[in-house]
This record gives structure tokens, sequence and C-alpha cells, in this order.
């Protein structure tokens, strides 16, 4: 089969339109949290998704409706847990996350049934993704950019020198939050994706290697957008080709334009 | 004249210890306060306070006039922190990024930069000599530059109050002098009030007009040269680090 025919199908369309959205925000989203040592949040949330996927699949509603506001929850609870107690971040992160995980095991066990569904979360399946999905992607996407663009100077300030950029009237506390409650969204929408196991990868990967060799915050920040695309892109379609699993591919590829860019910069 | 900051019977603990005990001083525009002390004495405590960077246990703090806690004309100070911990140097900022950020306080968000506030950056890069810099990546500058990218940061809104926290710690002996002239200059040029933290006490004798000495709570606040007219007048500023000498080993 040719790459036409193969960009003719109507599921191959709706997931390079869905996982360009689901790139590009988690490209910009993951710069702030590479740069505010933040990375680990995005981990941690996907874990409290399963948790949520299970208990929407459970109560048979459509998974997505629950596990948004239940990933948000989460994502204040590391957030609070952090800042009202002697709890440091990444322990936050690893108390929240494994009470997700744990919630999930535990319906998937009593339930039985829904094993298979839950199988498809946790490792993703872009490649059927759904129509409403696509648009659910899409839109929170642009809430997700928005807000990023609305409060580009705060994120920008207080990840460069929080301290300093409390003097000038910034709150970082609320833009801690802000930050958690978007990696919330973000992690949701890139679950069809890459799937629950490999979140993290998407919102880490590209921000880390565009780093490596960009000069300006800019600069990184659409470096980082044309390594995701590439990544989730040329996934998709080795994926296809080679009847391998998209969100893992996508994963590999990410990985290896990483080690390419850092040989590029040793010998560059 | 106006009062610019004024602190009443202020106390600040830490959980359970006392790092600031009933200290009150006003400071007046135009005044050059220097803020001197032993180490451990509260000094970098009280300036958060007064920045609202950590809570006060006991009095009040205003600044122009208006409580501390419902102070939002942050514009009116310009801050320059103890060295550089607190900075990502791993974010790719630009210079002319980092100077831009000293101007965010007089917006809100989305907080725009617009033509204007670039070309005020343009100028404080100008004023400090540092326009060559402007492009650069701060991980690139050197500790004497670094310096004066933070302080183009902390007057590119042309801030009545500047408080620098012990600026001079990371710069070698020709960029410190470099650095506390440019200090005086913002003083009587621009007549910013100046707060400075330093262990350089004989540049306060050389450019403060005040003296505020703590440790824990307040020693001396006054005119430096009734300070000085308390002891041997030629050697006043020696003394006042003896003064810190003796304090540290009593």
């Amino acid at each position: 089969m040719d790459i036409l025919h193969f960009l003719q199908y109507a599921f191959i369309q709706k997931a390079f339109l869905a996982g360009s959205f689901v790139a590009i925000t988690c490209a910009v989203l993951g710069m702030f949290l590479v740069l505010r040592k933040m990375s680990l949040i995005g981990d941690g949330l996907s874990h409290v998704s399963f948790g949520a996927i299970a208990l929407g699949i459970f109560f048979g509603l459509y998974p997505f409706y629950i596990a948004v506001p239940l990933v948000m929850i989460g994502a204040i609870l590391i957030i609070k847990i952090t800042e009202k107690t002697r709890i440091y971040g990444d322990a936050a992160i690893g108390i929240i996350s494994a009470v997700g995980i744990a919630g999930g095991v535990i319906l998937a066990s009593v339930s039985r049934g829904f094993n298979i569904d839950l199988f498809s979360y946790l490792f993703g399946n872009i490649l059927a993704i759904s129509t409403l999905e696509v648009i659910s992607s899409i839109i929170l996407s642009f809430i997700v950019l928005l807000t990023i663009r609305f409060f580009y100077w705060d994120l920008f300030s207080a990840t460069f020198d929080e301290e300093y950029a409390k003097t000038t009237g910034i709150r970082t506390s609320t833009i801690n939050t802000l930050l958690a409650l978007l990696t919330a969204i973000t992690v949701v929408l890139s679950i069809k994706v890459v799937g629950v196991m490999l979140v993290s990868a998407l919102l880490i990967i590209p921000a880390v290697t565009a780093l490596q060799i960009a000069k300006r915050f800019r600069s990184a920040m659409f470096y980082a957008i044309i390594y995701a695309l590439l990544s989730v892109l040329c996934g998709i379609t080795v994926s296809f080709f080679y009847d391998l699993p998209a969100g893992a591919t996508i994963v590999m590829i990410n990985a290896l334009l990483f080690g390419m860019t850092l040989l590029y910069k040793k010998i560059g | 004249m106006p009062h610019i900051l004024t602190t009443q019977n202020v106390s600040i603990h830490y959980g359970q210890n006392e790092a600031i005990r009933d200290v009150s001083f006003t400071i007046d525009e135009g005044d050059f306060v220097g803020l001197a002390g032993p180490n451990g004495a509260g000094k970098s405590t009280l300036i958060k306070a007064i920045l609202g960077l950590i809570p006060i246990s006991h009095g009040t703090i205003t600044l122009f006039d208006t409580p501390q806690k419902t102070f939002a004309d942050f514009g009116k100070i310009g801050y320059l922190p103890q060295k550089h911990t607190g900075i990502n140097m791993l974010f790719p900022a630009s210079v002319k990024e980092i100077v831009a950020l000293g101007l965010l306080s007089d917006k809100r968000p989305p907080r725009v930069l617009t033509r204007i506030d670039w070309q005020k950056v343009t100028a404080a890069l100008h004023d400090l000599d540092i326009t060559s810099l402007q492009d650069h990546m701060i991980s690139e500058l050197s500790g004497g530059q670094q310096q004066k990218v933070m302080l183009a940061r902390a007057i590119v809104a042309e801030p009545k109050l500047l408080i620098f926290d012990e600026p001079s710690t990371a710069l070698d002996p020709e960029s410190r002098n470099e650095f506390f002239t440019l200090v005086k200059k913002l003083n009587t040029e621009k007549k910013m009030t100046i707060i400075l933290i330093t262990h350089d006490t004989g540049y306060i004798g050389t450019h403060a007009n005040k003296l505020l000495y703590i440790d824990r709570t307040l020693v001396y606040f006054g005119p430096i040269t009734e300070f000085c007219a308390q002891e041997d007048a030629s050697t006043c500023f020696e003394k006042i680090g003896q003064h810190i000498i003796w304090h540290q080993h009593n």
C-alpha cells in the first residue's frame, strides 16, 4: 500500500488530526514542566487517570468525562499536599499516583469483564480514536494552549526565578496549581495517543530534546513542537505499516530523536 | 519628606525560633540606607518580610503609605536578590527577556509587553553598558555581567525603592567598585531610595547616608554621621566592621 492510499483512510486522518493537537499541547506544556522540575507530575497524574478511567468503565460512563475532573482533583491534591504539609512534591506525587493505580486495580478486579477495555487505555490506541474524541482533543488542546498563552509571562517569570516573580506580584502558588490543572487535562488527552503508561514520555522527551539545542525559549518551544509532531506522525505511520502498537512506537521514535540530537550536539 | 517604608515593632519567627524581634524604623524618600549586622542577624529575613516573601508574626510594615499585606504597586520596588541561587540557569532566556521581567510588575495577565516596554529594556541595557549582551543566555555570562543583568531587571521599571541583598558577593574587586558606583548614581541621579545589605561596610560608609544595624533586633538606626560621631570619626567605618566581628564572636 502506498502512502496516498494510507492517508485516505478516515481513521488515519482522525489519528493524525488528534495526534497533532495532542503533540503540540504536550510539547508546549512539557517545556514549562521540565524547566520547573515538575516533569514527574505527568507520570503521577497518568496513574490517577488509570483509576479514573476504571471508575468510568465500572459505572458504564464515558471514561473521559470522569477522567478529566478526577485527574484535575488529583492535580490539586498533589499541589496542596506539597504546599500545606511537610511533604516534598515527588513524595506527594508518589502517594496520589499509588492511590490512583490501586483504585483502578481494585475496580478492575471486582467488576471482571472490562479488563480488555482498560488494557486499551493503558497502552493507547490512537488508530481507534472516535470522532467525538478527536473533537474533544481539539477543544481541550485549544483551552490548554490559550491558557498558556494568557499566562505566558507569568509562567516564564515563575519558571526562571520564582522568588523574584513573587516580588513582581505574580502569584506563583496559583501558577503552580494552574500548571498542574493543565497537565491533568493534557494527560487525559494523551491517553488515547500513547496510553496511561507512556503519557509522561510525550510531555518530557520533546521538551528535553529541544532544550539540548535551543538557544532561546521560543525556539526551544518551536523545536519541541517539531519533535513531538514528527514522533506522533511518524509513529502512527510506522505502527500502521509494521503492525506495531502506536503508543509505544511514538515513544520509541521520540527516544530515537532524543538520542540523535544528543549525538548531533556532541559532534556538532 | 514622604515615607517610603515604615516598620513598627516587627517580629518574625521561623517555627519556634525568633529571627527578628521588635524592629521599628522609617526610611524616607531619597535615603541610601546601609543594612548591616553579623551573619545570621536577620538582615535577609527582614528584607524578605518587607517584600512580602515571608510573613511577619507581629507588628506592621507600611510601603508607600500602604500596609504591606494590601500593597500591590509592585512596580515601585526593585529587588536584587542575594546570589542567584533561585535562578534557573538551564532556562534558555535571553538577557533582553530577563530584563523585561522587571516590567511585569506594572501589568496584569496577559501582561503584554509593548514596543515601549522593549524600548525601556534597551535603555536599561544601555545605561548599564550591556547592550552587546542582550541576545546572550544568562549562563553564558560572567558573575559581574550576570549581576549587571539582574540590576537592569531591578531598575527597568524605574522603581522608587531599590533593595539589594548582598549584591557584591560574587564580584571581583573591580566589578564591585563599578557596581557600587552604579548604585550610588541611581540614588543621586535617578533619586531612587536604596536599601543595601552588604558585608562591604566600607561602601556603606562611603555611599550611604543612613545606617540600619540589626542583630536579631534593632541596634542602631540613624544618620551615618551621627553614628560616626559616637566613635572616633576617622575610623568609624572600620568600627562598623569591628562591630560585626565583635558580634560574631560574642
